[in-house]
């Protein structure tokens, strides 16, 4: 067999490659459950809306909430951080982001972000740091009043939840 | 160098078992008349002191097992209850938890042992490369394990180490998601890690077992580098080295034995006293003792290099310096194995080693000032080691004339 050159496929080949397909897709079939199981589960997804008062928040106060088992900030900002936030060029900014894209219109005064440095995942300290934002005491990046990197090793500005004003006091995130 | 037995079944039971499964035959010729070299120093003692350690943590991690509860919940107090209320607890914890650093201590050593007598170089590179995977396997074992007593260091660590994964362009998030089982470290992070913390170390125990086939191939290497060329450099495992590798077991268990006893928090972190909370990051996360020197190199990226970001910048150096050992024995070309005789390789060899323990102390340190600077330049050097330095070595230098054989190395000149 292996000393006559052969010039067309014969009905045996077919057959091994269709049976190697099928095994492929079996296997595939199977192993699947295997690693998806370790994905986010459905209790997991489950709590991905909440709804939150924010009256109770003065001037100036943070408060930290849960959301998807996450810390988020919920700031009630003061004029003098909305202005100074307002205030930079988007030149000077790692990752540029208006003031106003960082919050909602009309609720400027509200800065709300999931509460994890974009580095690795520490909670940065609020009301410190040398653009009057956030300092993560991790690996030391800086975040402005409006949570926008200026400084240090994280990529990205602190990361917006989707979420809206249901009414002037009540914020629906997720 | 299988083989090498004189063994012949003494008895008719033994004889029978050796024609079907010859299980005394292959102890004798692997545990112990496997030709030695007879010029092994102590620093050759660390491969069965780690094979001792990796069965201290097997045996006291299924006991732990025993009694821990791997749930949000409880797992904190089950770690504490198992210190309090379980029957000689408080020293099988202890010696799990101190094992895991006098585990990686001897590995170092054993590692820098390795790099200083070359014992990387042919024909040991796969034995190599399976330490560097047995290593790689020991870091993810510890890792996990840590996490486990769901301290404040321990929900900060995991969470800091997952959210690496999601410095790798696209996927990254999604990756991260997958490896918590959430959106943040949670209980189905805790269940999965106490489900490869227990596996893991049977991995390595199977890595372990090709790495000592992989030693017995060639055989060991020595002080001089110098191929064994005859029955006379050699000497047989039992009794020699049975009962040398044994009492530096001894001696390794005597502090091993003073941390459990007197101090067996001192290589922790106070902060995985309290339980962990998902709305408060410590002040100073740092990982264990013996993960800083490639934590102090993750920290030390934090600045963007073309389109690679200072975040992935970070992981490709921390992962990079540990994949760089597995092609190690392709960077060092120099024939001559032992750095007795390599008079140019010495001096750096000792950097290296001052540097590395330099790149420890920084991970410790606050990532500010002068330390991320020194974090900068250690790290620098640790990659110039081993991309230029070793290879260019290898062609500038001359090295010391080596010995004709082990044995002239130790007796002498013959008359």
């Amino acid at each position: 067999m292996a000393t006559q050159a052969k010039t067309t496929a014969t009905r045996r080949d077919f057959l091994y490659v269709a049976t190697g397909a099928v095994g492929v897709v079996g296997v595939a079939g199977v192993v699947w459950p295997l690693i998806d199981q370790m994905n986010p589960d459905a209790s997991v997804l489950a709590l991905s809306s909440i709804e939150f008062d924010v009256s109770s928040i003065e001037v100036g106060q943070s408060v930290t909430i849960k959301w998807r088992g996450l810390p988020v900030f919920v700031r009630h900002r003061t004029e003098a951080e909305i202005e100074e936030a307002k205030a930079v060029p988007l030149s000077e900014l790692k990752d540029p982001a208006t003031d106003a894209e960082r919050t909602k219109e009309g609720h400027e005064e509200w800065l709300i972000m999931i509460a994890n440095c974009t580095h690795l995942g520490c909670i940065p300290v609020g009301e410190s740091g040398e653009y009057d934002g956030w300092f993560c005491p991790c690996h030391g990046s800086v975040y402005d009043t409006a949570g926008r990197i200026r400084k240090g090793p994280a990529p990205k500005n602190l990361v917006l939840p989707p979420y809206e004003f249901v009414s002037d006091t009540l914020v629906q995130i997720g | 160098m299988a083989g090498n037995s004189t063994y012949t079944p003494t008895n008719p039971v033994e004889k029978w078992l050796d024609d079907r499964l010859p299980l005394v035959r292959f102890s004798k010729e692997h545990l112990m008349d496997f030709p030695t070299p007879k010029n092994l120093n102590y620093w050759w003692t660390f491969g069965a002191i780690l094979a001792m350690m990796l069965v201290v943590q097997i045996v006291t991690g299924i006991i732990l097992a025993m009694h821990y509860t791997p749930n949000v919940d409880l797992a904190f107090n089950s770690v504490e209850h198992i210190r309090r209320d379980v029957n000689y607890g408080r020293i099988i914890q202890g010696s799990h938890a101190v094992g895991a650093s006098m585990f990686f201590f001897a590995v170092y050593v054993h590692i820098f042992r390795g790099l200083y007598f070359g014992s990387y170089k042919a024909p040991r590179e796969i034995l190599w490369i399976l330490g560097c995977l047995i290593f790689l396997l020991m870091m993810a074992t510890a890792f996990m394990g840590y996490v486990l007593p769901w301290g404040q260091m321990s929900f900060w660590g995991a969470t800091v180490i997952t959210n690496i994964f999601s410095a790798i362009p696209l996927v990254g998030d999604s990756l991260m998601e997958f490896l918590r089982g959430g959106f943040a470290v949670d209980n189905a992070t805790l269940n999965r890690f106490f489900s490869l913390h227990y596996l893991l170390p049977f991995v390595i125990a199977a890595v372990v077992a090709l790495h000592i086939w992989a030693l017995h191939v060639p055989g060991n290497n020595n002080p001089t580098g110098v191929e064994v060329s005859s029955s006379r450099d050699t000497l047989s495992f039992h009794p020699y080295y049975t009962m040398k590798d044994l009492f530096a077991i001894v001696v390794f268990f005597i502090p091993f034995a003073w941390f459990v006893f007197f101090a067996p928090d001192i290589l922790g972190h106070p902060d995985n006293y309290i339980m962990a909370n998902s709305q408060v990051t410590p002040t100073h996360i740092v990982p264990e003792w013996y993960l800083l020197p490639f934590y102090a190199m993750l920290r030390a990226i934090d600045f963007n290099v073309l389109f690679i970001d200072s975040k992935l910048g970070g992981v490709i150096v921390m992962f990079g310096s540990i994949l760089i050992l597995f092609v190690l024995p392709w960077l060092d070309t120099s024939k001559v194995r032992s750095g007795n005789f390599r008079p140019l390789f010495r001096p750096f060899y000792w950097i290296f080693v001052l540097n590395f323990l330099a790149l420890l102390y920084l991970g410790a340190q606050p990532a500010e000032g002068i330390y991320t600077i020194l974090a900068k330049l250690c790290t620098a050097y640790y990659f110039v080691y081993f991309i230029v330095i070793l290879p260019v070595l290898a062609r500038i230098e001359t090295p010391r004339p080596l010995p004709k054989s082990i044995s002239e190395s130790v007796l002498g000149t013959a008359h």
